[in-house]
């Protein structure tokens, strides 16, 4: 049954999922990151109000995140086929999870750049600092372990969404569960997906928070 | 040096609606090289004074002047630079969580654009002012709130300010840190002649370091003067409130230090008999009773005197063998103790 090629099957569905996994996640704090940053800062009670640009954003942000990822994958085909040639495969897939994942992020780090005590903002104010100076010395610094954390479950989220992409062939494990656990009635391949992705979670998971746990200078 | 003259300040929120004066046309002049209290009750209006004078708060009308420059109309760049000739301290220290001592101490340096070695070297010199030379790898997080507030000195003074602002910088520490940290801000205006200015709601900061004081309520100045001008004969009630409210007595400082004091402490079943009627019955000699108070010690009524024997008058000795014997503790209390006492 695992003969050669069913188990280069499922080193290239790791592969590929990781490779999913990770570029989403990165491609996605490059949009997510700025974002979350702009919605703090012209949030109500941020370094520079601004109700205009946060309701907008926030609005985008709302949209987007209330469509169901499979729908998001299915509406943005024409896009991602005009952005990489094809609307299939674990590149493709990387598409509608950075679109998606980008105003999850931008949340979850406007929420840890909230979350950083007001009294040190102030202090770096009473300093001189500008407020490029206080984002990038104060609130990205003090909201680091905060912003590790989210990555940590982003990066985990994202796993669950590749392979979700599976079901309408964006490759991956996700991609070999459901053309050999569905379409095949393979179950033992789909078991061993499935132990593989929660493998690869937890690998995630146990290395994020080890990450966290090292750079935290709070509690110690 | 630098002075600091606020002129018909008032400043106002708008929240929900309607609309606070928290700040009523306020005057005050603070000379350079003073150290200047200003004090009240919660919700006075102190912190929004105190972040006036740096303009973290803008005000809706009047002046603040910094060596005779209107803040209001420097550019918002000379106003950071002019920021950072400020220094600032708080009740909750306020340091950055995820860096170092030295590095929260380098912290106003790396903002002014200095060269990180040369940073490190005023660091480490503050750090030795502020007596935490061995703390510079530690994190705030396992520092004590007194050790806290040294490092937060250490960075407010680190790019040389002229003024300093506390705003209940000892509101959060122990009587004893307290006092430590209020010593260190006198040494660190005496050597460096830095204008201080301390808000506070408790009289016994103001006692213990002010030259002068300003009574804040309800966002107006009530009271304003040489604090032993003040503490000898408060005219507001909220000048005799915050004195007395603190525990404190109406008695001018020359007075105690005339005397030779001694503390008495009874607990409740002695404090029936009349003993200090007694006492001064028996000797014909008037004894002046500097402090009285109740105090609850583990459960237990305690009173506490503190009482002013005249000097000269041969029968000290008798009074306090008198008082021992009725079993009550009685201790000397040292001339330079008696201010902290009071
Ligand atoms: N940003 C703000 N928006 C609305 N109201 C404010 C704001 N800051 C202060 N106030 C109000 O102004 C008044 C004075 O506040 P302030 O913080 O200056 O008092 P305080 O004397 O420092 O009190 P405490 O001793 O409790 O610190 C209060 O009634 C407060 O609620
Ligand atoms: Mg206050």
């Amino acid at each position: 049954m695992f003969d050669a090629k069913v188990l280069s099957m499922l080193a290239e569905g790791i592969k590929d999922t990781l490779y999913m996994t990770l570029v989403s996640t990165l491609a996605g704090y490059v949009l997510g990151l700025p974002l979350g940053i702009i919605l703090c800062v012209t949030g109500k009670n941020g370094l520079h109000p601004n109700s205009v640009i946060y309701r907008i954003l926030d609005f985008i942000c709302n949209i987007i995140r209330s469509v169901p990822f499979l729908i998001l994958l299915i509406v943005l085909i024409p896009f991602t086929r005009a952005l990489v040639g094809q609307s299939y495969g674990s590149t493709a897939t990387i598409v509608p999870l950075v679109i998606c994942a980008a105003p999850y992020i931008a949340r979850v780090v406007e929420a840890s750049l909230n979350e950083v005590d007001p009294g040190v903002v102030e202090a770096a104010k009473s300093m001189g600092a500008d407020n490029f100076q206080i984002i990038y010395k104060v609130l990205l610094v003090e909201a680091k372990t905060s912003l590790m954390a989210g990555a940590t479950i982003t990066t985990g989220i994202l796993l669950g969404y590749s392979a979700m992409s599976g079901t309408v062939g964006g490759g991956g494990l996700g991609d070999i569960a459901v053309r050999y656990g569905y379409y095949r009635w393979q179950t033992d391949i789909m078991v061993v997906t499935v132990v593989l992705l929660i493998v690869i979670f937890q690998i995630i998971q146990n290395l994020g928070t080890k990450i966290v746990m090292a750079f935290d200078h709070r509690k110690k | 040096m630098s002075g600091i003259k606020i002129r018909h300040l008032t400043k106002k929120f708008e929240a929900d609606g309607h609309i606070l004066t928290a700040l009523d046309d306020v005057n005050l002049q603070i000379e350079s090289g003073e150290i200047y209290g200003i004090i009240g009750m919660s919700g006075a209006g102190k912190s929004t004074l105190v972040r006036s004078i740096n303009f973290l708060e803008r005000p809706t009308e009047g002046q603040v002047l910094i060596d005779g420059v209107d803040l209001a109309e420097l550019s918002e760049r000379d106003l950071r630079k002019k920021r950072a000739d400020i220094g600032m301290i708080f009740q909750g220290f306020n340091l950055l969580e995820q860096k170092n001592v030295i590095s929260n101490v380098c912290f106003p340096l790396e903002i002014a654009g200095v060269k990180k070695k040369d940073a490190i070297v005023r660091a480490r010199e503050l750090l030795k002012r502020v007596n935490l030379e061995d703390k510079e790898k530690a994190y705030p997080s396992r520092l004590s709130g007194g050790q806290k507030q040294r490092v937060a000195i250490a960075r407010a003074l680190a790019s040389n300010p002229k003024i300093l602002l506390c705003d209940e910088a000892t509101s959060a520490l122990d009587p004893q840190t307290s006092d430590s940290i209020l010593k260190l801000l006198k040494q660190i205006n005496e050597d460096l002649g830095i204008t201080i200015v301390i808000i506070t709601h408790q009289m016994s900061v103001v006692t213990q370091i002010c030259d002068k004081v300003a009574i804040v309520e309800n966002g107006k100045i009530v009271e304003e003067g040489k604090t032993a001008e003040i503490f000898d004969s408060p005219k507001s009630d909220a000048a005799k409130e915050l004195i007395s409210g603190n525990n404190n007595s109406f008695l001018p400082l020359e007075e105690l230090n005339s005397d030779k004091v001694i503390r008495i402490v009874f607990s409740e079943n002695s404090a029936f008999e009349p003993v200090i009627a007694n006492a001064i019955l028996k000797f014909e000699t008037p004894i002046n009773i500097l402090k009285a108070d109740t105090r609850n010690v583990g459960g237990i009524a305690k009173g506490e005197m503190l009482l002013g024997l005249h000097y000269g008058s041969g029968v000290e000795k008798d009074f306090i063998e008198y008082f021992r014997e009725r079993g009550l503790v009685v201790t000397e209390v040292k001339e330079t103790e008696v201010k902290s006492h009071v």
